[in-house]
């Protein structure tokens, strides 16, 4: 047995009990369960939106991205501070909302500003569409991890069996605080191990980060710098500024905004996580350190990029630490994920096929629906082989089609009614899923376009219809629409 | 909207402008490639400058 083995064990049966624990002492009725009783401070508040930030997207995928592509992943560290800006503004308002008629889901929140129980049941949808291949990235993200420190000790397929059912028990039995607490170890052991490696990586293969950064420039010119076309400058502001709009359309990471026990929470938290976001420039620097010292890694393989150095530079006992914050990452936010995934399908669909359904019943079906979920997920995982920045991609594109009807909400003389604003989600959810699974670019359907335009996240064009339809069938549709309930 | 407000585009056309402006390696910025290090300090004068509008915006003074 090598000795990251039991390392490996040892911080998995650690997470585990934190989320068993986390029940003690606590009501797990429905909003105990789905939105810890809204009593969450500042500090557990931002653990779970700053989770959104260091999942196994992060841990694998920015630095196997920044391998792989070079400057096109710069777009990962850069979102995440313009979202938290917007989130400065849109989270409160959220809140006051949710605080006032009692939402635990985000359809709960489309449904009372729309007055539409139809609107909520889309929302719904779209939810689990984008969150299977969420949960999918992570049980990806895991099976690589503990494959890869165990020394192939132990299966892919049976870290994801195991890692499924860890997240299930404590999901059952702690909900969101069982994520919580969690995430309390999870983020601690991340910050040590993440900058640890950002720095001892580039300066004791090439004496420094601008020296690697320099001889990474040397053997491979350009691979810094934006390309000319494809993923470009103009990709880059693109897919920036339509992913800060879609980061908290996330039904796990809204859900995460009903937990809070004051609006002040999140005014505080957009100054503290820009700076927190900063730590993922030390994983961008362990991506570019084995750009050099592992190189030939291809297509879904560079997810394996931060690893392939880990074990090649550190004792097997340390392989088994990185990979313990690995698991880590995964388990947190799939818990969040499955969890949101459960509450919105009891609540919102099986909730409205029974609509006098106490909140017991709710949160009793909720539950049920979680193991449910976890096997279409280590479903999918083990039959699909995608890379896992591709993955994160398919679920941004369908929450950020959310975006648009959400603010509009707010804004009640813009006047959206529930049909344009049903009609622009569905209409952008459609148009996302056909650019996405036939490869589209906005060159392909637009080859007489400047190269700048072309070069546009084709995302753009599915967000444009999403509100075009919005606004024209809320023409059609005003005068016959009811008030909607907007707060 | 109140003027105080209007900070908060500020990060957006901030954070865009370098890499757009100067899609090239050098001048490092802290030892990184521009277009990153641009960002990278960009992101501290983001967390500034929500400091900042925290600090003026009148939804802060007094649940």
């Amino acid at each position: 047995m090598n000795a990251a083995l039991p390392i490996l064990a040892l911080f998995t049966l650690l997470a585990l009990a934190l989320g068993l624990y986390a029940r003690r002492g606590h009501d797990m009725g429905l909003e105990g369960w789905a939105v810890g009783g809204r009593g969450f401070g500042p500090i557990l508040v931002f653990l779970l939106l700053a989770g959104e930030i260091y999942t196994t997207f992060t841990f694998l995928g920015a630095s196997g991205f920044s391998y792989g592509s070079g400057a096109p992943a710069y777009y990962i560290i850069a979102y995440g501070a313009l979202a938290y800006v917007l989130g400065y503004f849109l989270l409160p308002a959220v809140w006051r909302v949710g605080q006032a008629n009692k939402l635990v889901s985000q359809p709960d929140f489309f449904v009372h500003q729309y007055d539409s129980p139809a609107l909520g049941v889309l929302v719904a949808i779209v939810d689990i569409l984008a969150l299977i291949p969420y949960l999918v990235l992570q049980l990806t993200g895991l099976g690589i991890i503990v494959s890869l420190a165990s020394y192939g000790a132990i299966d892919k397929a049976v870290a994801i069996w195991i890692g499924a059912v860890i997240v299930t028990l404590y999901i059952v039995a702690s909900g969101v605080r069982g994520s919580a607490w969690t995430a309390v170890v999870k983020d601690i052991m991340i910050l040590a191990i993440v900058v640890f490696l950002g720095l001892y990586l580039p300066y004791h293969l090439y004496g420094g980060i601008g020296a690697m950064f320099a001889k990474i420039n040397t053997a491979k010119p350009g691979f810094l710098v934006f390309p000319a076309s494809g993923q470009s400058i103009w990709w880059f502001a693109t897919t920036v500024l339509l992913t800060s709009l879609g980061f908290f359309m996330w039904p796990h990471s809204l859900g995460a905004c009903f937990t809070a026990r004051s609006a002040n929470v999140f005014r505080k938290n957009a100054i503290a996580l820009p700076i927190y976001q900063l730590i993922l420039l030390f994983v961008y620097f362990v991506g570019f350190a084995a750009v050099l010292s592992v190189p030939g890694l291809k297509g879904a393989a560079t997810n394996l990029a931060l690893f392939k150095i880990v074990i090649a530079q550190f004792p097997p006992w340390f392989v088994g630490l990185v990979g313990a914050v690995g698991i880590l990452t995964a388990l947190v936010p799939g818990s969040l994920i499955a969890m949101t995934a459960a509450t919105l399908t009891a609540r919102n669909l099986y909730g409205l096929a029974r609509p006098d359904a106490k909140d017991d019943e709710i949160v009793n079906v909720a539950k049920a629906f979680v193991p449910v979920i976890m096997l279409i997920a280590v479903y999918f995982t083990l039959s699909g082989s995608s890379t896992i920045v591709s993955l994160l991609l398919v679920g941004y594109s369908f929450v950020t089609q959310l975006f648009p009807a959400l603010v509009a909400s707010f804004f009640p003389q813009i006047g959206v009614t529930k049909q344009g604003a049903f009609a622009g989600i569905a209409a952008g959810v459609l148009m996302s899923a056909w650019l996405t699974f036939t490869g589209q670019s906005v060159g392909k359907l637009m080859p007489f376009l400047p190269q700048a335009i072309k070069d546009f996240n084709v995302g753009i064009i599915a967000l444009a219809l999403n509100v075009i339809i919005m606004v024209a069938v809320s023409a059609v549709t005003a005068r016959k629409a009811l008030q909607p309930a907007r707060s | 909207m109140r003027p105080v407000y209007w900070i908060a585009l500020i990060p957006f056309v901030g954070i865009l402008a370098g890499p757009v402006l100067h899609n090239h390696v050098h001048p490092f910025i802290l030892g990184m490639p521009f277009p990153l290090g641009w960002v990278s300090v960009w992101l501290v004068i983001t967390a500034v400058l929500m400091a900042v509008l925290y600090a003026l915006d009148p939804a802060n003074a007094g649940e």
